[in-house]
């Protein structure tokens, strides 16, 4: 099984830059605040792929939730 | 569909492992409890209600909306959306643990500025005045300490008392708007409940629209107003008798009420643009309370912008009642009557005197159903 991991490589100043950042913020670790910004900045990348005949992400929906949308729609007698 | 206000819908809703993430990194963050008003703009910006505003405003932003009615971007934007310290003080760059009055963690901010700012110019700014009188001057006046600004993630949903089943966000009715095959909707705000005045101008919008969405602001309003719970009730009874079932949707918008006149318009109009709105119904004084606005400043406001920089489009109705001569709902635009007497209409005070007394207005003014809720309504809150 493949390490869940990988290691990559950022400028040192740019990594003491972020260390400085993190102090007092809450996350314990560069590597822990690197991640999080990345999902978020990631996660906004996707929602710019939307469906134009929606307005919201393709992917942005899973289909568990679009089933869950579907059945509160249902409920209310809107579907 | 139409898109979302600064183009994209935001969506800053924590869940899966960015989740867990910042549960972790927020384990030992301090805590700050939000206001009831509060707590509603964080659900907002959260589902996207509030797109493109992504956490609490800063200095530049509120500066901005004051006094341009515009981000610092540029993007209109009418009214202030902001988080007090509650007199707190905050490491800059940490995170925030958001909680409700209960104690319940409902999200986190990461702290980008602290910064202090002028109640007087922030009112005359967003409200047009600073009359201490005016509710949205009260709200400003009793908040202590500076404004908190940054992003935001919402951890857990608001709990709410009633209306559950009916909370839509922006994605949600934009996915039952295209289930529908609605290319156009109109939506409806209302603090109020629906008299024969207003379902009329629904229904008037409803005649050059796929759909309606009624579309009710159940956040904080003057503890004078007909409660959410109660007007929910008559919002249900009115569309099951007298609405097309399938060209009509009700669901709630959890906004705090600023009333703000004709700023609010605006911002009522923007953020049911985010829902997936393409039209926006403005009647006389919108969002006003007492005289602090003319009757139909919240539609000349429009105005002041280009149709490109709103995105949705306001379709404004005058002053509409009962034409006796006609015997027809109608405006002063469209009536027969020409003589007071021939108009009817009535006013809050005078309504709100029937009902206290267990009395229908009239069938022209209020369908019957509607008037028997807020009656039973009256008689229990005066028991109590």
């Amino acid at each position: 099984m493949k390490d869940p991991k990988v290691t990559v490589k950022i400028p040192r100043p740019l990594y003491e830059r972020i260390q400085q950042v993190i102090t007092d913020s809450g996350f314990s670790s560069a590597t822990d605040f690197i991640v999080f910004v990345l999902r978020d900045l990631v996660g906004d990348r996707a929602l710019e792929k939307t469906d134009p005949e929606a307005g919201v992400a393709r992917n942005n929906f899973t289909n568990d939730e679009l089933a869950e949308i579907r059945r509160k729609l249902e409920n209310l007698g809107y579907l | 569909m139409i898109p979302a206000h600064g183009g994209r819908l935001i969506n800053r809703i924590a869940q899966g492992e960015q989740r867990e993430e910042l549960l972790a990194a927020a384990k030992n963050a301090p805590s700050l409890t939000l206001n009831a008003r509060e707590v509603s703009d964080l659900e907002m910006i959260a589902i996207g209600a509030m797109s493109p505003l992504e956490g609490f405003m800063g200095s530049a932003d509120l500066d901005s909306v004051v006094k341009n009615c515009r981000l610092a971007n540029g993007v209109v934007w009418p009214l202030p959306v902001t988080l007090s310290s509650k007199g707190g003080s905050f490491a800059a760059g940490g995170l925030i643990k958001l909680e409700d009055e209960s104690g319940a963690l409902l999200g986190v901010l990461q702290l980008e500025e602290t910064y202090a700012y002028d109640k007087d110019t922030e009112a005359q700014g967003a409200l047009g005045t600073t009359d201490d009188k005016h509710p949205g001057k009260q709200y400003l006046n009793g908040l202590e300490g500076d404004y908190l600004a940054g992003p935001v993630w919402l951890l857990e949903m608001p709990k709410h008392a009633f209306a559950n089943d009916y909370r839509l966000t922006p994605r949600e009715t934009r996915v039952l708007f295209k289930h529908k095959g609605w290319k156009t909707v109109v939506a409806f705000q209302t603090r109020n409940p629906i008299h024969r005045a207003h379902e009329y101008l629904t229904k008037c919008a409803l005649e050059i629209v796929d759909g309606l969405l009624i579309h009710p602001l159940v956040g904080e309003t003057k503890s004078d107003d007909i409660p959410a719970e109660v007007r929910m009730k008559c919002y249900t009874t009115l569309l099951d008798g007298y609405y097309p079932k399938d060209r009509v949707a009700l669901a709630v918008y959890p906004q705090a009420m600023r009333y703000a006149g004709p700023r609010e318009a605006i911002f009522h109009a923007l953020l049911r643009k985010n829902y997936g709105c393409t039209h926006f119904i403005v009647g006389r004084d919108h969002a006003g309370v007492g005289d602090y606005y003319g009757t139909y400043d919240a539609q000349e406001i429009f105005g002041q912008f280009t149709t490109e920089e709103i995105g949705i489009t306001p379709l404004m109705f005058e002053h509409s009642f009962w034409d006796k001569v006609a015997g027809a709902m109608a405006s002063n635009k469209t009536a027969a009557a020409t003589k007071p007497e021939d108009k009817v209409f009535l006013s809050g005070t005078k309504v709100r005197e029937m009902l206290s007394n267990g009395e229908r207005p009239p069938v022209e003014f209020t369908r019957p159903e509607v008037a028997d809720i807020l009656i039973d309504s009256m008689a229990s809150k005066a028991s109590v």
